[in-house]
């Protein structure tokens, strides 16, 4: 099929799924089946994509044109095929987990629920290949509101008022900041799209561009650097497997995917290394990660905990364009992959928990390892990767970090990542310590096993593939080289 | 000094019917926004209006001028569009003033009342009942 | 040789057809009848002269043989053929959809009546719309106000009343000053016909009658089209008209108004008069900018959505009146690019709260809770409609501000910006009161249930919620239509 008609369908699919899942809305097993038939046909579409890309096609569509110059239009790329690449190998895999989660917790409303995630998905897919800025804003919003949903899903007061939070802040953000730096971008620009080396070079420079680049890194909320981050722990009230596609891999990874996207096609790193202060910007994931590991530190519920890891960890992606070294980049494209994989399976593994004992608190897991042997390796996998460590894929992205710190010498900016990974050490080989080598409390007289075989499946997929990464990585390598810094 | 007064009395005078105009206009617009009795509203209304009418019909009559129709001793004529006008707006006023009028009856019907501040403190209740 | 007398006609259908509507008092179904056909008949006709005009220029038609400009004179050019567009699109979809909201809302021996006045108000629109003439165009404002007080009245509370009075002072007040306006600008130039006095007038620029006119026919207008601070008639009348009534005027009458402002500052006073002696922008910029905030956060406090609505709507003449104060092209472009946009949106809106009215009986946030899943359709029409008011990107109320940003950008306005992006914020909260109340809330334990509302009040909701979508995602002919017309205004060719 001619990679056109592929796009289509990559955008169209999800919303099919969405459409069948409400055909089929009173038959469970129809609906959960449509809905992994369409996510395998959707990584079907997007690996035929792939393959088009890696042969150094690109393809571009215009969808429609709502005036001269201001158009709904698609292109794929390097860096957005990745991220397309990402969401559509951990879909049906979360979908496999979901049903085993939803069913074995008995959660209401799950039409709605396989609905609004494949709405999400649609979101995804449109972010991934937008054309323009404009393109990209459509589908960020249509990613936050169709995720709304699913975050208050539990439909009671703590669920709304975490909704609440989420929304506002993310709508908030993204109209009142990102919005305005896009109108910003036209108007000097002339234009949104997307291209090599930037657009603003010798339109926009001093302290302007600063001031522009910042409105995109707050703006862009998804990203969550600090102080714009309190909706990633309030979206924790959200039912596990949307914590785990949505807040380890679509959601986040769109904002952090759309910082480095902006950075690179719209902004032009030459153009921002120029900029007055820009050595100094990393300065703000820099610090956003030390202090959200510190406070990871200090959760005891688990969902929480990794929560605030997912920020430090969103910042090292931030971290990494904003050293502006092409090194620090591609690290930072890796970064996106890594902890996609890494952050999923450690979530996976918490549902697994909550779902087979209710266990919520890391202070409860005392010997869990011995009673959930598959679920406690895989979270041990995960824990290896975000702190990163190898054999896991962790590991290159912090490596290729480093070096684009160095590049630049910014000595301190290694700092922050040597003390980061410490930090992170700290606050996962407790939970690790005591599933394995800590006695279960005698108090305990529950006896539970492994949780249900499709989160099980789920988890060990997910925690294989973050160490099949690590071992064959030409796919992620090939298209972070063919980014063109 | 004589000359002085002549202009400014004459300058005065001499334009007297906008200081009627503006006379109505007033007393009109003042007895709309500060009374609080419907219908007196609508008279003030109503006065106001009549001020718009004296101004049109006085700016078309022409000093020694005659009525708009061919006559041969005729030196010149007033101009009978404004009348025209007029009559036009005489039909919307009247027009403005029924439908008020009624208004009026139907509010006396479902208040009890016509004076504005004791509809206002009845609606204000009601907003609270809701 | 019916194509000749199409101005004419555009006017004369509905201004005769009105008092058949009244004959078949006895019949309210069949003057409803009568109504639509002539809605549907005003809208064939108004795309004809749309089509005409932008194939062989502005058509001028002169009312009996009698050239202008003694003689009555109707002018349809690029601005009005696309206003007149406007308004008898949304009668045709509003009139339609009349039928069932008005038996539940009107006494049964007053819906012939308000029949008949809602086609007099549609005859009143598209004449002053039309009209080349300056006493005219007053005398068919009345023709139209009258027409809405007598609707307003009709509306079930007696509240209702107590609005249509309070609107007939302040439109009238609004109409006499008007008429001042028109008489001081008679007695300088001896002359009524627009073209006429857009030619007379640029010698008296220093008069200082000149100036009192413009000021009196601008306080005038702007109470008509509820100019902050002159907007409060506006939210009690909107609030308590029958459901048809407020949809029909919302998206007509205030769009109208502002349509006679820029015939009256570009093409009668012209564009050197009023942005260069007078300086109208300096009282529109910062008029619309503080209506814009001022009432968007009022609309945030507001229990009855109709009401709310109705402030949004005040906030978006804001935005109307803004794009003629940032004085060029483009944001005339944005203005009436958003007479367009915003007809669309408040109709959809306004005519979804008159299903929600016609199942429920009323439109309070809380009797709304849960109505979600009970009328699925009507929400998720007023879900498109308000994500248009908020300016969404794929719908009208998008495309409208970006025009409007962009005529700002080029003035090089950034606080305007600022503020056009925080009123979005607002915007997005009030919407989202009512989207959270419908979608998240359950049904209260009293209320009682209901089912969808009937197809023919949906079909008309969804008319316009698709016009939305469709007016957002391909916006290329309506902005074109807006942008010839603006472009046209400011060349000072005039009409």
């Amino acid at each position: 099929m001619a990679p056109e008609i592929l796009l289509i369908w990559a955008l169209a699919l999800p919303l099919i799924g969405g459409g069948l899942t409400l055909c089929f809305s009173r038959i469970p097993n129809l609906r959960e089946g449509s809905t992994i038939v369409v996510a395998l046909a959707l990584l079907l579409v997007v690996s035929q994509l792939l393959s088009h890309t890696l042969n150094g096609e690109t393809t571009q569509l215009t969808l429609f044109e709502m005036l001269p110059g201001l158009s709904l239009s698609f292109k794929i790329e390097p860096l957005g095929m990745m991220f397309a690449g990402i969401a559509a190998l951990l879909w049906p895999i979360n979908s496999l987990y979901s049903i085993g989660y939803m069913r074995g917790n008995k959660e209401e409303n799950q039409t709605r629920f396989y609905l609004f995630f494949s709405i999400a998905i649609f979101g995804v897919m449109g972010v991934a290949f937008a054309g323009n800025l404009l393109t990209l804003f459509v589908f960020y919003e249509v990613l936050t509101l169709s995720t709304f949903p699913l975050v208050t899903h539990k439909g009671n007061e703590n669920a709304l008022a975490g909704g609440r939070v989420y929304l506002g802040i993310l709508l908030t953000t993204s109209i009142g900041l990102l919005l305005p730096a896009i109108i910003w971008i036209w108007s000097v620009a002339g234009t949104t799209d997307f291209t090599a080396g930037g657009i603003l070079y010798g339109k926009i420079s001093g302290i302007p561009l600063t001031v522009l680049t910042l409105l995109i890194i707050f703006g862009v909320g998804k990203a969550a650097v600090m102080p714009v981050h309190r909706w990633l722990p309030a979206a924790m009230v959200a039912p596990t497997p949307v914590s785990a596609l949505l807040h380890a891999v679509a959601v986040v990874k769109a904002g952090v995917f759309s910082v480095v996207k902006i950075v690179v096609y719209i902004i032009g790193v030459d153009t921002l290394t120029a900029a007055p202060w820009a050595d100094l910007l990393w300065i703000l994931p820099g610090f956003t990660i030390i202090v959200a590991s510190v406070v990871a530190l200090n959760q005891d519920n688990l969902k929480k905990r990794l929560a605030y890891s997912t920020i430090g960890q969103l910042s090292y992606v931030v971290l990494g364009t904003l050293l502006i070294a092409p090194f620090s980049i591609k690290g930072a494209a890796l970064h996106i992959v890594a902890h996609a994989f890494g952050k999923i399976t450690l979530f996976f593994a918490a549902g697994s928990i909550y779902t087979s004992c209710k266990k919520t608190e890391i202070s409860q897991l005392n010997g869990i390892g011995w009673r959930m042997p598959f679920t406690m390796s895989a979270f041990t996998i995960g824990a290896i990767s975000m702190i990163g460590l190898p054999p896991a894929a962790g590991f290159l992205s912090k490596w290729y970090l480093l070096l684009g710190a160095f590049e630049v010498d910014q000595i301190a900016a290694v700092c922050v990542i040597i003390i980061s990974t410490l930090l992170n050490t700290a606050y996962f080989m407790p939970v690790i310590h005591a599933a394995w080598f800590r006695k279960e409390s005698n108090e305990s007289v529950l006896t539970y096993g492994e949780a249900p075989w499709p989160i099980v499946g789920a988890l060990l997929l997910t925690a294989t593939l973050t160490i099949l990464l690590f071992l064959f990585p030409s796919i992620p390598f090939s298209l972070i080289s063919a980014i063109p810094l | 000094m004589d000359s002085f007064f002549n202009e400014v009395i004459s300058g005065a005078l001499g334009r007297y019917n906008y200081w009627v105009v503006i006379f109505l206009m007033m007393s009109g617009f003042y007895v709309v926004i500060g009374s609080t009795n419907l219908v007196k509203k609508i008279v003030g209304l109503n006065i106001f209006q009549t001020s718009v009418f004296i101004l049109y019909i006085s700016i078309g009559k022409i000093n020694g001028g005659t009525a708009p129709i061919v006559w041969a001793n005729a030196e010149r004529y007033s101009n009978p569009l404004p009348h025209v006008l007029i009559l036009t707006a005489i039909v919307v006023g009247v027009a403005t003033t029924a439908l008020g009028l009624s208004l009026i009856m139907r509010i006396k019907h479902a208040y009890n009342t016509v004076e504005e501040d004791e509809i206002l403190a009845i609606s204000l209740e009601e907003d609270e009942d809701e | 040789m019916i194509a000749s007398h199409l101005p004419a006609l555009q006017v004369v259908v509905p201004l005769l057809g009105a008092p058949f509507c009244f004959l078949l008092w006895r019949s309210p179904r069949l003057s409803w009848l009568l109504a639509t056909l002539i809605s549907w008949l005003t809208f064939a006709i108004s795309i004809a002269l749309l089509v005409t005009v932008n194939n062989s220029g502005t058509i001028e038609y002169a009312f009996g043989g009698w050239q202008a400009p003694w003689g009555i004179e109707y002018v349809v050019d690029q601005l009005n053929a696309f206003v007149l567009l406007i308004v008898s699109g949304i009668a045709a979809v509003v009139f339609p959809y009349s039928w069932i909201s008005v038996q539940q809302e009107v006494e049964l021996r007053q819906q012939s009546l308000f029949f008949t006045s809602m086609v007099l108000c549609l005859a009143g629109l598209l004449g002053i719309t039309i009209a080349g003439d300056a006493f005219n165009l007053f005398v068919l404002l009345e023709i139209s106000s009258l027409s809405t007080y007598t609707m307003i009245s009709m509306g079930r509370d007696r509240r209702a009343l107590t609005a249509s009075f309070q609107y007939l002072i302040m439109g009238t007040i609004g109409a006499t000053f008007i008429i001042i306006g028109v008489g001081i600008l008679f007695m300088l130039t001896g002359s009524l016909n627009m073209q006429d006095l857009a030619q007379r007038i640029p010698e008296l620029d220093q008069s200082r009658a000149l100036h009192v006119a413009f000021g009196f026919l601008i306080t005038g207008i702007g109470l008509k089209l509820a100019m902050f601070p002159l907007h409060l008639w506006l939210p009690n009348a909107y609030a308590y008209a029958p459901s048809a009534a407020s949809a029909f005027i919302a998206s007509t009458a205030t769009k109208v108004a502002v349509y006679v402002m820029v015939r009256y500052l570009f093409s009668i006073f012209g564009v050197n008069f009023s942005f260069q002696t007078i300086h109208i922008q300096w009282l529109f910029v910062p008029v619309s900018l503080f209506a814009i905030l001022f009432t968007s956060i009022v609309a945030l406090f507001q229990r009855d959505i109709k009401r709310m609505l109705a402030y949004s709507s005040v906030a978006q003449i804001g935005y109307m009146l803004l794009g003629i104060g940032l004085f060029n092209v483009t944001g005339l472009t944005a203005t009436l690019l958003h007479l367009f946009n915003h007809a669309l949106m408040k109709g959809a809106l306004f005519l979804a709260m008159g299903a929600v009215c016609y199942r429920i009986g009323n439109t309070f946030i809380d009797s709304m809770q849960g109505l979600g899943k009970q009328m699925p359709w009507t929400m998720a029409a007023f879900v498109i409609g308000g994500l248009s008011i908020v300016g969404v990107p794929l719908t009208t109320g998008f495309i409208s501000k970006w025009v409007l940003i962009q005529a700002a950008v080029e003035r090089g306005w950034w606080p305007v910006i600022i503020v056009i992006v925080v009123a979005s914020l607002i915007a997005m909260m009030y919407i989202w009161r009512v989207i959270e109340a419908v979608y998240l809330q359950s049904r209260p334990e009293n209320a009682k249930n209901v089912s969808e509302a009937p197809l023919s009040l949906l079909i008309p909701v969804w008319i316009l919620a698709l016009a939305n979508l469709y007016f957002g995602a391909n916006a290329t002919l309506s902005s074109e239509l807006a942008g010839n017309a603006a472009a046209t205004l400011f060349s000072g060719t005039g009409f």
